[in-house]
């Protein structure tokens, strides 16, 4: 079964790094997957999104219509993809900075508070992982393990930042079972 | 395991395995990470990386080092593949073996920097002067693009060509998982008898020049260009065809579209709609044999080429056709990608 999703926000909000994580785990765990970036003339606070594609078989379309999936980190991802989110589809909302509740009722919802999360874990910069943590427990797509591996080596060279991050994604693995 | 690789740094490091040892170029998006990847691998594997001054000097830099029987190649994007045209046109004229690659972006002029299939005519029809062909792949995923690059320096060799990659900024920034080809032994790569390398001297000295003055030694050239790219109509067409047993609407796509165009025939298919794909894969040589066999099946009624043109493949597409069946264009342009839906949107509002 395909899963698409699309991650959305600003610049510097670690947008693309966080579908790379997605990708990473799809990896380890022997699936096929694409990460495609927008890559428009973009900087730190312009918008930032990529869409990662999730398969057993080789994928097709690495452009997503309408995805499975919706990490919105801030308003306007949300204004500008909410309603190509698929019937029943996830949302997964940066409460943080998005005040708006979301105006469907045909999708599932998950408000998170990443920056009061990432703080505590002990890294603002950390609120990307905090999604990361939500996704995957929200969705078991790929097992706790495998994706606390791999940020241990998207980390490798700063072995200092491995356990916020590790803390982070639990943190917000926790919300995700919650809300399963 | 596969690895997480970005298409333009996978296309580098296939070339390397392939025996690829000299790298020119000049920075352009959306290929960047190309010279970036070689700037880097280069020095480990002892071969040679400059970032020349321009496309000009690059594109004939290679022109230098293909003389010399090195594995060489550039990459570009639209305009700078522009600059390139003239080198181009002396390299086949020497017949010399290279690799090129074109991250098409959208244009004419300057354009923009987002993905476009607007280059195909320069790519297949000769963007420089003169009666020449190039052997021109249009990869559709990573992997894909993987494989080609590592068989494009052999395929340059054996028709001593130049072989274009013509890719798109998406195939050049997405990430996939693939799997690398083996590193070649350079030592296996078989010697160039016709390379300017030092080893010719007195009456069998090597020259290589594209001045022909004589209309009867130029006329020579010109035929034996033409019979070289008549081997590679016989041997080197290569393409793919997606659930076209039956379709009634083939779509005929290459590159990033074509894989968007897959999913496209997938959900008409579950809307009831018998949807196929028939994807080139050697721009030149273009497939018209298979195309031309599928516009005589009794079960399909109409062709929809599909690019991020105005519609330049297309003509291909009706001159393999040949009026069998009604072909339609659907594209866009700017450096707006296609969706799977509004290929599908387009379909049923066509119908």
């Amino acid at each position: 079964m395909d899963k698409s999703i699309i991650i959305a926000g600003f610049g510097g909000q670690g947008i693309l790094s966080l579908g790379q994580m997605i990708a990473y785990g799809a990896i380890h765990s022997n699936k096929e997957v694409s990460w495609l970036p927008s890559y428009g003339p973009e900087m730190r606070g312009g918008t930032s999104n990529c869409s990662v594609v999730i398969s057993e078989k080789p994928i097709a379309s690495p452009v997503i219509s309408s995805p499975d999936c919706l990490i919105a980190m801030n308003k306007p991802s949300m204004t500008k993809f909410l309603y190509s989110v698929k019937k029943g589809g996830l949302v997964l909302v940066n409460q943080s900075i998005i005040n708006d509740e979301v105006a469907r009722d045909d999708v599932d919802v998950i408000y998170v508070d990443t920056s009061n999360i990432a703080e505590e874990a002990g890294n603002l910069k950390t609120a990307n992982i905090v999604m990361l943590g939500v996704l995957v427990g929200k969705t078991n797509i790929f097992t706790k393990e495998s994706i606390e591996n791999v940020i241990g080596e998207v980390f490798a060279t700063k072995p200092k930042v491995i356990p916020c991050n590790i803390t982070a994604f639990n943190m917000g693995y926790e919300i995700g079972v919650k809300n399963r | 395991m596969k690895v997480l690789m970005k298409g333009n740094e996978a296309i580098a490091e296939a070339a390397v395995r392939a025996g690829c040892r000299a790298f020119f170029g000049y920075p352009i998006t959306p290929q960047n990470e190309i010279p970036e990847y070689f700037s880097r691998r280069m020095p480990e594997v002892g071969g040679v990386f400059v970032q020349a001054e321009s496309e000009v000097s690059a594109i004939n830099m290679v022109y230098g080092a293909a003389g010399s029987g090195a594995r060489v190649m550039t990459s570009s994007s639209s305009p700078g593949i522009s600059l390139k045209q003239e080198g181009i046109s002396y390299i086949c004229a020497a017949e010399l073996p290279c690799v090129i690659v074109n991250m098409v972006r959208g244009g004419p002029g300057l354009g923009g920097i987002l993905p476009a299939q607007s280059d195909y005519f320069q790519a297949v029809k000769g963007g420089g002067h003169g009666d020449y062909r190039m052997l021109v792949y249009g990869p559709s995923t990573v992997q894909e693009a993987v494989d080609i690059m590592y068989e494009a320096f052999d395929k340059a060799d054996k028709y001593r060509i130049p072989v274009m990659i013509l890719g798109d900024g998406v195939l050049g920034q997405i990430m996939e998982a693939i799997e690398l080809p083996e590193m070649v032994d350079i030592q296996t790569i078989p010697k160039k008898e016709w390379a300017t390398d030092g080893t010719g001297v007195g009456e069998s000295r090597r020259v290589i020049n594209t001045l022909k003055i004589k209309p009867e030694v130029l006329e020579e050239v010109n035929n034996r260009l033409a019979d070289k790219y008549k081997s590679l109509s016989k041997h080197e067409v290569r393409y793919e065809q997606y659930r076209t047993e039956d379709a009634e609407i083939i779509f005929v796509a290459y590159g990033t579209v074509a894989r968007i165009s897959k999913s496209a025939v997938d959900t008409l298919r579950d809307k009831g709609i018998k949807a196929g794909l028939f994807r080139p894969i050697t721009l030149y040589p273009f497939p018209s044999d298979p195309l031309l066999s599928l516009s005589k099946l009794r079960s399909s009624k109409k062709f929809l080429a599909i690019e991020l043109s105005m519609g330049q493949m297309v003509e291909d597409v009706r001159l393999a056709v040949n009026g069998n069946k009604p072909v339609d264009f659907f594209g866009k342009v700017g450096g707006i990608i296609i969706t799977p839906d509004d290929i599908v949107n387009y379909v049923i509002k066509e119908k």
